[in-house]
């Protein structure tokens, strides 16, 4: 269907409260190199509200979001590449 | 100055910062002051953060440890609060302020009136506090604030 995603490391933010989950991708995109993905599992709500827009802001790119069910979803964020 | 000054905060721009009077000292607002701070320092902007009053307490060293405290009119969950926040491993306020910290520019300030009032000295507070200030240095922030809030 489309080109499969190489995913660097996933973060396991499942049980972490808001904004726990965006902080743990921030932090996590932050050691992370240019170019490299980022995937993160949350089960807060409010991730599918506040994740998209960080990525947006700080200039990242939205790969995916996946429903994992049982109220999960896995975010997978691609480091922004500085030109 | 003073003559033209309305014309100037007319024209001004908003600076990209968000400022906090935290007047509390309850568990529960200090959480969502704390959420509030990182939410902003994650969405880039810059935070600052005036304690006054039941603020400046809650950040003498060591307190919020034992801080249990949740608003009056809140009172019967004060022991659910801390009970979820175990059973469910949430962040206390002092780390998520941490956490602001690291990803953002965050910036910690006591009211000196409160300061005095009850003898509280600099190094009675958390680390976190970067200064003592008085009132106009907090407005002169606030004044160029795209978002002010009193908690």
């Amino acid at each position: 269907m489309s080109t499969p995603i190489t995913i660097n490391r996933e973060i396991d933010a499942r049980g972490s409260h808001c904004p726990g989950p965006l902080m743990e991708l921030i932090r996590g995109l932050k050691s992370a190199q240019e170019g490299e993905v980022i995937a993160v599992l949350s089960s807060d709500a409010g991730s599918k509200t506040d994740i998209p827009l960080w990525v947006q802001k700080a200039g990242n790119e939205m790969v995916a979001i996946e429903d994992l069910g049982e109220g999960v979803s896995r975010f997978i964020v691609r480091k922004h590449v500085r030109k | 100055m003073f003559a033209n000054s309305g014309q100037e905060s007319a024209t001004a721009p908003q600076a990209n910062r968000m400022s906090i009077v935290l007047f509390s000292g309850t568990a529960d607002k200090l959480m969502a002051a704390s959420i509030m701070a990182t939410g902003a320092a994650a969405m880039g902007m810059d935070v600052e953060l005036f304690l006054t009053t039941w603020g400046v307490m809650a950040f003498r060293k060591g307190d919020y440890r034992t801080n249990t405290r949740v608003s009056a009119d809140y009172a019967e969950y004060g022991s659910v609060m801390q009970e979820q926040m175990a059973a469910k491993k949430a962040t206390s306020w002092m780390e998520n302020l941490e956490g602001a910290r690291e990803i953002g520019h965050v910036h910690i300030a006591a009211c000196s009136h409160t300061m005095e009032l009850f003898d509280i000295k600099v190094e009675d507070l958390e680390p976190i506090v970067d200064e003592v200030i008085g009132v106009a240095a907090f407005i002169e922030q606030a004044r160029n604030s795209a978002i002010s809030l009193f908690i």
